[in-house]
């Protein structure tokens, strides 16, 4: 397992908006140890689901020892709420949401050079660890705990990659979804490092989509240095080129970011590729059985 | 958001990046004011359309005097033109810029984009100026030359130095190229631009350096701070369905194919396109109703799905993680008791209460084809196309 273990100690900020006081009670449902929220002007009272609230990241690092961090705070103030939790120096960041200002991700990566504070998102579905903990929106009962790993630039196309899995007995260690903005905060790569070295994890899925050359560099990466096998799946073979299809990072332009370059890059580099979104399970299962 | 050429360099203006003078017209009567004040003996005049490759399909034009304006006005307003960006069906022309002329001494290329993979802003100049930049990026890409802009600090003087030397800027050009690039990235950056390009951009036989083209593409996700640009939409150069669909939130692409289908997150939607291909049928549209699948977005999914006649069959694909099945078979049981289909529908329902929601669909006695798994969904939906 990576991200998300049994020393997680979740702090969610925006809890008492409507998704985050939902979405904590499905977490705590799962067992996921939500120790703080973050709310700014309500600190001092307790959530809907009995967690103290904070009116600072700090002070839920230092008063409820939270180490990693969900957001559901909405677009226009979720940049500065990734900056104060990369401030209260959290190891990990999880932001789900969606339609973040591109400039304003621009000045957190910016921000985020040389602190040691990890990312995941903005505009994805969160990181979870079957058995151990969620921190995110995905249903929780569709994951078994197991050994495959699972990194995707989408949400319900993920799940449906897990359900498959799932279905055929393969559990997974941690599942990832790194989300569809343009500038996010952990890529394939950086995740693939981590699996790379997680004795829990012996092979991994990986779900791209049209836009951008993501997939590409971690196919040149993983044939030099990832030694377990990968199966993967590209989104979007049949998307227009110049429109954007709903994630904003899913914009083929200018010639660049196709699928087919993409699935070209991926098999080049060894890699088993699905053709169908239907076939991902499978193919995972041979490979396993190899 | 993409916005007219005209609409660009209104913005151009306000941050005080050099453009032509000029003004927008809607008729040739229009037109020929706007030419009278320009005080020129010539001028331009100019198709206003979102796409690129005006020139070569015959929206843009030079005339001599006012008659030839009024001409070419006649000309080209109504006229549809197909470009290498417009698709096959072309655009048809509602606006034109009436500029006027400039004495053009060098043609070179100017654009500022976001480069995902170091997270920043690249101003990218070159010299290859007037061609398609696409081309030059492929065939010789040490033809343009680029500067990655920290946020934090901005455009330096020392960037722009490089920049404007590397176009070949000479003696008093060179100042007008530094003005120029500060006032452009100002532009760019105080607007959320996603993108900004100037091809070509023009160094005049005075020796002043202007913005001939223009061509701005805004970040969605931030028009909520710039109300000002948002009215610079242009509601005709968009699919009527889709702009329908954006009143209801709901994200839909049409294309070309005859299944159509509606799913629940954007992945997923692309992913179920895709399978559609691969059994043999063809995409009709992107279709993603989110997570708040509820009986009225289904319902007004089916209406705009259901307004392209091409359409022959549906596929619905939802996966239920926190929104429940059961919840989404009410809301299409109820939609299609208000929206007349009368074409096979495939529904997969998977996930959280799967089970409860095909019941519903079996208990309502409409007639759906159910299928378990999306292999088989993709399967019966192009079967029954081809029935």
């Amino acid at each position: 397992m990576i991200l998300i273990n049994n020393n997680t100690k979740l702090v969610v900020q925006g809890i008492t908006g409507s998704e985050g006081s939902f979405h904590t009670a499905q977490m705590i449902d799962y067992g996921t140890n939500v120790v703080a929220g973050v709310t700014p002007g309500k600190g001092g009272h307790t959530s809907d689901s009995g967690i103290p609230i904070f009116n600072t990241v700090q002070e839920a690092r230092d008063k409820a020892g939270a180490n990693t961090s969900v957001i559901f705070v909405p677009p226009p103030f979720a940049a500065d709420a990734i900056m104060e939790a990369v401030d209260a120096d959290l190891d990990l960041v999880i932001c789900i949401t969606e339609g973040i200002p591109t400039a304003d991700m621009v000045k957190v990566h910016s921000y985020m050079a040389g602190k040691k504070t990890r990312l995941v998102g903005p505009n994805c579905p969160g990181v979870i660890t079957p058995g151990a903990g969620k921190v995110g929106i995905m249903p929780g009962f569709i994951h078994q705990e197991g050994k495959v790993g699972v990194i995707s630039r989408s949400g319900t196309l993920t799940y449906e990659a897990v359900h498959q899995l799932s279905e055929r007995g393969i559990g997974q260690s941690t599942c990832i979804g790194i989300g569809g903005d343009p500038i996010i905060g952990s890529n394939f790569i950086d995740l693939l490092k981590l699996f790379n070295e997680d004795s829990g994890t012996d092979a991994v899925v990986m779900i791209g989509e049209i836009g951008g050359t993501a997939e590409e560099e971690a196919a040149t990466w993983a044939k030099e240095n990832f030694k377990k096998p990968i199966v993967a799946f590209i989104a979007g073979t049949t998307a227009p080129p110049g429109r954007r299809m709903g994630h904003a990072g899913a914009i083929i332009s200018g010639g660049k970011g196709t699928a087919s370059d993409k699935i070209a890059a991926l098999k080049s580099a060894g890699i088993a590729v699905s053709e169908s979104p239907a076939g991902i399970g499978e193919l995972m299962e041979k490979v396993l059985n190899k | 958001m993409n916005i007219h050429e005209y609409q660009a360099k209104e913005i151009f203006r306000k941050y005080d990046v050099p453009v032509p003078k000029g003004g927008v017209a809607f008729s040739v009567e229009e037109a020929l004011k706007v030419a009278k004040t320009l005080d020129s003996n010539i001028f331009v005049v100019k198709a206003q359309i979102h796409a690129g490759g005006r020139g070569k399909a015959g929206g843009v034009k030079i005339a001599k005097n006012l008659d030839d304006v009024s001409q070419h006005a006649k000309d080209i307003l109504g006229k549809t033109l197909v470009t290498h960006q417009t698709g096959p069906a072309g655009k048809k022309v509602a606006r034109l810029l009436i500029e006027e002329g400039i004495d053009i001494f060098r043609e070179l290329y100017m654009g500022i984009v976001l480069d995902r993979q170091s997270g920043k802003y690249v101003f990218m100049v070159s010299t290859e100026g007037g061609m398609e930049i696409e081309k030059v990026a492929a065939e010789t890409p040490e033809k343009i030359i680029k500067e990655w802009i920290d946020p934090g600090i901005g455009l330096q003087s020392f960037q722009a130095r490089k920049l404007a030397y590397a176009l070949g800027l000479e003696g008093v050009q060179v100042k007008q190229g530094l003005k120029f690039m500060f006032a452009l990235w100002k532009a760019f950056s105080s607007s959320d631009a996603s993108l900004v390009e100037i091809n070509p951009l023009v160094v005049t036989g005075s020796g002043d350096v202007m913005a001939l083209d223009a061509k701005m593409n805004f970040d969605d996700n931030a028009l909520f701070r710039h109300p000002d640009i948002l009215e610079f939409r242009d509601l005709s150069e968009e699919e009527p369905s889709e702009v329908e669909a954006s009143k209801y939130n709901l994200n839909y692409i049409k294309l070309d194919g005859n299944v159509g289908c509606m799913v629940n997150g954007a992945g997923l939607a692309m992913g179920t396109m895709d399978i559609i291909k691969l059994y043999g049928g063809e995409p009709a549209n992107f279709l993603d109703v989110g997570g708040v699948a509820n009986p009225e977005t289904v319902a007004n999914g089916f209406r705009i799905i259901m307004s392209d006649r091409n359409v022959k069959a549906v596929l619905i694909n939802i996966f239920g993680g926190i929104v429940r099945c059961d919840r989404i078979a009410q809301g299409i049981v109820q939609a299609l008791n208000e929206v007349k289909v009368d074409i096979p529908v495939v529904v997969r329902l998977a996930g959280t209460n799967a089970k409860e929601g095909a019941q519903i669909l079996a208990d309502s006695n409409m007639d759906f084809i159910v299928a378990s798994g999306l292999a088989e969904a993709a399967e019966k939906v192009t079967a029954a196309i081809k029935e």
